[in-house]
Formats: structure tokens, sequence, C-alpha cells
């Protein structure tokens, strides 16, 4: 077990995946983003975490990632040692064709086949030699959540991994990154704007608030789906959580 | 069904437009394409075919004077006697090796140079500032002092033909590995790969069309340098048999090292831009 620093500790002993104490992080002098956050994820737990813009979201997902180098801040953090990151554009390279962009950075022997096998399950069997240029925008993320999924993570974080998709096809790639956490049993952690999105898919919804978790409610609807009565109540509750109230809904609806 | 519906009209409307009183059953404006539209065969040789062709139409008409321009035909018959009687290959041998030496060391040094100062902060502190400098004062002006460093032999036109060609490399490669995609190296990062990986899979193929765009300035550069530093005591080289064509007043030699000059450009060129349409396949372009 390593500790740098930053007080990152990097350990895959026993649960849970991800402990997160009291954890600050800034940006300026005055305004604190994380403002001594505490998060629990146990392993194979599925995480959404919404809250308005500017709640530190994004601050803590690039935390846990260690994408944080520039950010000023203290507190713990330890995450397993197999982390893999989904973004909100795919991130394929250009210049590489998709195969060669979900083993990027593999060194196993076997990477290449197991890249096709990581394609095959996101449905992009037959593409492994396409650009990435060629993809649509939901294929590109497919892509991209093979390369995440070949790494077999243990902690996979999504940073609003659907937010640039079409509503169709949002609904599709939940489908499939539910049978493929089903599958593989990574924690995740998803950073959403979408409320609904956060119930289909999460175990656990946090709200985070002025950089603090502020609701932290379990999602335990028998089916996951908008006919389910509890599904209306917990969404009225996330949304009245979130500050849009009765009035707002009403204009909207 | 709306897609048979929408191909109905696409057929009527082919049908319709050029009968000029057919009634016009689509309404519709077909925009006209911005983009250049699709690929032409052989469209790298229509313009210099056709140059040539007004060459060869003027001279055998007479508005070109062959005191002023020789003939094409003369040039040919000029070219071969050259080639039998003076040894014009050994020439072009000789000025390409001065330019191939050159334009070898001028590229790989201004890409290293480029990928030392465009990925490390002190490299950039260190490197970048001469190259400005050195890019605003003109290698040719530079010559007199070469000569006086490295004589008038061959090292001197090697040095001078590198200097000039890797500007345009270190230029445009530097500018195209600092417009790679900052998100790039954080994806690279997440996924754990070292700082060598890191440039051969990131930084290179990302700073290629840079590159490949300096390497055309470089090549042109390049026989730019050529045609200067072979008027120094050259001993052969086209640039040579043109010194002596000047001195004996012969035309359609100079023009013979002239059209050589230009094939040896245009040649380049193509070649590099063949390049790039390889290397750079997955690009999708307004090139198309």
């Amino acid at each position: 077990m390593a500790t740098d620093d930053r007080g990152l500790i990097r350990n895959t002993a026993d649960a849970p995946a991800v402990r997160v104490r009291n954890l600050h992080r800034s940006f300026s002098e005055n305004g604190g983003v994380l403002d001594g956050l505490d998060l629990d994820i146990a392993p194979g737990e599925f995480v959404a975490l919404i809250g308005r813009s500017g709640t530190g979201k994004s601050t803590l997902l690039r935390a846990l990632a260690g994408l944080d180098r520039d950010v000023a801040g203290y507190g713990q953090i330890r995450v397993p040692d197999a982390v893999s990151v989904v973004f909100q554009d795919s991130r394929l390279l250009p210049w590489k064709r998709v195969l060669d962009n979900v083993v990027f950075g593999l060194r196993a022997g076997d990477a290449a086949e197991r890249g096709g096998q990581a394609l095959a399950e996101v449905g992009l069997a037959g593409r492994e030699r396409a650009w990435p240029d060629e993809l649509s925008g939901g294929e590109q993320q497919r892509a991209s959540l093979a390369r995440s999924l070949v790494r077999e993570p243990a902690l996979l974080l999504a940073d609003e991994p659907f937010g640039a998709l079409d509503a169709l096809t949002r609904i599709r790639m939940h489908a499939l990154l539910r049978k493929l956490c089903e599958v593989h049993r990574p924690s995740v952690l998803l950073v959403t704007h979408d409320v609904d999105e956060a119930i289909v898919l999460a175990d656990r919804v946090i709200l985070l608030d002025a950089g603090v978790v502020r609701t932290d409610v379990r999602v335990e609807l028998p089916h996951r789906s908008q006919a389910d009565p509890g599904f209306a109540e917990l969404r009225a509750f996330l949304l009245d959580q979130l500050g849009v109230n009765d009035l707002t809904a009403e204009v909207t609806a | 069904m709306t897609t048979t519906g929408a191909i109905d009209a696409l057929t009527v409307a082919k049908a319709t437009v050029p009968g000029a009183g057919a009634p016009k059953t689509d309404a519709r404006v077909v925009r006209r394409r911005l983009g250049p539209g699709r690929r032409i065969r052989f469209a790298f040789w229509v313009g210099p075919i056709l140059l040539l062709a007004v060459w060869a139409i003027g001279s055998k008409v007479g508005v070109i004077n062959p005191a002023v321009l020789t003939a094409p035909w003369d040039v040919a018959q000029a070219f071969q006697d050259q080639w039998v009687n003076h040894d014009l290959g050994g020439d072009i041998a000789a000025s390409l090796e001065r330019a191939g030496l050159g334009l070898a060391f001028g590229v790989v040094g201004g890409t290293l140079l480029a990928v030392t100062s465009g990925l490390s902060r002190i490299g950039e502190s260190l490197i970048d500032g001469p190259i400005q400098i050195k890019r605003s004062v003109p290698t040719l002006a530079l010559i007199p002092l070469f000569v006086a460093w490295f004589g008038i032999g061959q090292e001197m036109k090697i040095v001078t033909i590198a200097l000039i060609s890797m500007i345009p490399v270190y230029v445009n490669t530097h500018n195209g590995l600092r417009s790679i995609d900052g998100k790039y190296a954080e994806l690279a990062e997440t996924i754990g790969i070292g700082r060598g990986e890191f440039i051969r899979h990131v930084v290179l193929p990302g700073a290629l069309p840079g590159f490949l765009l300096g390497m055309r300035f470089a090549v042109t550069s390049a026989l730019l340098g050529l045609v200067v530093v072979e008027q120094y005591n050259a001993t052969s080289g086209i640039g040579h048999m043109m010194t002596l064509a000047e001195e004996y007043g012969e035309t359609d030699v100079l023009v013979v090292g002239l059209v050589l000059y230009g094939v040896f450009g245009f040649l380049a060129d193509t070649a590099v831009r063949l390049t790039e349409r390889r290397a750079l396949s997955w690009r999708r372009t307004i090139e198309g």
C-alpha cells in the first residue's frame, strides 16, 4: 500500500472498493468545490452522481481518476488499481482503427483477441478495421466502453458518457451498460445530469450540493422503468432535492 | 411510405428538369456543392501539361521568340546533346545527391527539434527562440558566412540546404503537435501508458499532418537552396551546367536546367502529396 502526498492510497484489499474521506478540492483561494466530502462505494456497486452544475461532480470523478494534478486540495482517497474512465466524448484516436483504439496501451499477448471480444460484447463485431470517423456517435461511445472494459476495471468512472447522444441511442446504451456491468461487475461511478438515467441505471443515487453529499438514496425498484410507481416518486424526490420545484414542473409539463 | 415517395420525387425531378416545357413537379432547390467536389483522375498532371501545350503552340506559331524562350523541341535537343556530350546524367546525380542529403538532414533535424520543443517546456525555451530568430534571417544571406566556415565545397552546400529545409519542417511539425487535442493526452494518462508510447501513438501521428505540410515546403526550399549554392564554385551539378551555359550564351541549355529544377520540384511535391493521401487516410476532410 502506497500513500502519495495527496493522500491517494491505492489498495485492492477488502471492501469498500472506493473510500473517500474529508476530501477538499478548490480551484481558487476562497471557493472550495469539494468541501469535506465522504463517500464509500462497495465492490460491484453502481453509484450515480447527480447535482446542479458546478457542485463538484466532475471534480470528484477527476480526483478518483487521478486527473487533478493541478487542483489544490487534501483528503483521503482509496481506489482500486484497475480504474477505467469513460468520457463524454469517446476520445478514440482518429488515426487508429477501432480495434487498435480498444487495445491501445494493452501489453498482453492476446490483446487483439480480447479487444475483438470486447467489441463483440458492445455490438461492434466486424467493425475492428473501421476508422473512428466512420462510426456514428453511439458506435463511437460503444467502442470507448469496449476500450474501458477490455482493461477489466475494478472501478469504472463515467463522466456523462451519454450526454452527447440522441434520446433513442441513449436508451439502447443504458441497456448495454447495465448488461455489461452485470457481466463484469465493476464498481461504477456515473456522473450525470439526467435524473431518469440515474434511476434507471444505478443501485444508489448520490446528490452533491455545495461540495458535500447532500442526499444518498438506494434505488430499490423491482422494475427499472417509468411504469414503476416508485420511479415517479423517487424522481420527484430527487428533482425536489435538486431545487426543481412543482411550479417549474408544471410549466414544462 | 415516405421513402418510396422521396425516391419517386427524385426520379420525377430528373425526368422533368432537362425538358424546359415540362411541368415542374419538384419544387425544391437542389443545393450547389460548396466543397471542391469529386476527385478528377490524373488531376496532378492537367496543369503542367496545359502549360507545356501553351509553350509548344506559342513557339510553333511564333508568338514566343526563340531568343527569349527556346522552343520545347530545341530544349529536348539540347538535353540530348548535354546528356551525350557533357555528362548531364552525372550533373543530375550530383545535384540530387546535394539536395537529398541536405533535405534529409534538415527534415530529421527539424522534426527532432520540433518534438523536443513541443513536448518539454525546457526544450521550448532553449529551441523555439533561436529558431524564430533564424527564421527571420534568410538562409541565403548566410551563405557568405558559411563559405567562411565550411569553404566552398560540398559541406557548405549541404549545410545551407539542410538549414533552409529545416525551418518549414520545424514550424509546421511544432504547430501540428501543439494543436493535438489535450483530451488525447488525458486519455493516455488514464490508460497508463509511458512517455515513449505516448509519443509514438499520440504525438507523432497527431503531428503528421503538420509534418507533411512542412515537407511540401521543405522540398521546394531545398531546391531553391540547391539553385543558389550551385552557383558557388560547383564543378558538377545542374547549376554548374547552367553557369557554363550562361558564359557561352546557350539559352537552350539554360532552359534545360530550369526545366529540370521544375520537374524535380513537381515530382518531389507529388511524392509528398501521395504520401499524405495514404498516411492520412483516416481523415475526412473537404479534400475527400
